[in-house]
């Protein structure tokens, strides 16, 4: 297995987690916001897998297990809301529910 | 043997900015498949082969599964037909399999020549990491599991239709 230096590989899931920043801010349609969002939730079990690789602990492992159950939770919870605004919208635009009553 | 690491990393954020910058969602998710895999990768030659299975099994998986249901159930219609024939045609699956290709060699690679380990870094299995999870960090696990049947009956909730839903549409 590879010791790569610590710098590489945070600076590998800074680069990603600031790309899926860059979607959640610039896309208007709420499935690439909640792809956006999976990138940003993936970006940091990849620092966490990084440092516990590095100090050769499990505890990153451990970490990224519970990051991914909340990412599944997330995207649960996600979908469904994607399914309720088509219902009411009829469009996937997130400007188009911006009133709190509906 | 650091260049395996360079190239998964050039090809996560290359499809990770195909995922950002494109407009049709199935192609979006297609190359969030890839960037997935070359993470899993990422993980299986650091050392975290366990980690590497469950990037797989459940991101790349179960839950692109579920984007996929979603984006199939929004576009139900005439035009299905249509967009069904031009996912078929080699421009759109072009590039997720070149950067798939990529990362399928660099696996064959590390699965030949990692075999002789380097003594310096020691391979976190899946049992020191089970020993963890269920020791130390066992009121997570309860959390987690709490978590998850909350967005199981949020989703349940969510997902089912109102009555006000039924009666539009009978």
């Amino acid at each position: 297995m590879v010791k790569i230096s610590l710098e590489f590989g945070l600076g590998l899931a800074l680069v990603l987690f600031s790309l899926g920043l860059t979607g959640v801010l610039v896309r208007r349609n709420i499935v690439f916001i909640l792809l956006s969002i999976e990138i940003m939730l993936n970006a940091c079990g990849l620092a966490f897998i990084v440092v516990g690789s590095y100090f050769n602990q499990p505890d990153g492992q451990v970490m990224f297990f519970f990051i991914l159950t909340m990412a599944a939770a997330e995207v649960a919870i996600g979908l469904g809301l994607v399914m309720q605004m088509y219902r009411k919208f009829h469009t996937l635009d997130t400007n188009s529910a911006n009133l709190l009553r509906g | 043997m650091n260049i395996t690491f360079y190239i998964c990393a050039a090809v996560a954020i290359v499809s990770t900015a195909m995922v950002i910058i494109g407009t049709n969602a199935v192609h979006s998710l297609l190359y969030f498949i890839v960037s997935l895999l070359a993470t899993g990768l990422i993980f299986f030659i650091l050392g975290a082969p366990f980690a590497a299975a469950l990037v797989v099994i459940i991101n790349a998986g179960a839950i692109m599964v579920l984007f996929v249901f979603v984006i199939m159930m929004l576009n139900l219609g005439p035009q299905t037909t249509e967009q069904e024939k031009s996912w078929l045609s080699p421009r759109m699956w072009a590039g997720p399999a070149i950067l798939a290709v990529v990362l399928f060699i660099e696996l064959v690679y590390a699965l030949i020549s990692f075999h002789a380990a380097s003594p310096d870094v020691k391979v976190v299995t899946a049992k020191d990491v089970g020993m963890a999870l269920f020791g130390p960090y066992l009121l997570g696990v309860e959390l987690a599991s709490i978590l998850l049947l909350a967005g199981l009956l949020g989703a349940y909730h969510l997902g089912r239709l109102s009555p006000g839903d039924r009666e539009a549409k009978e």
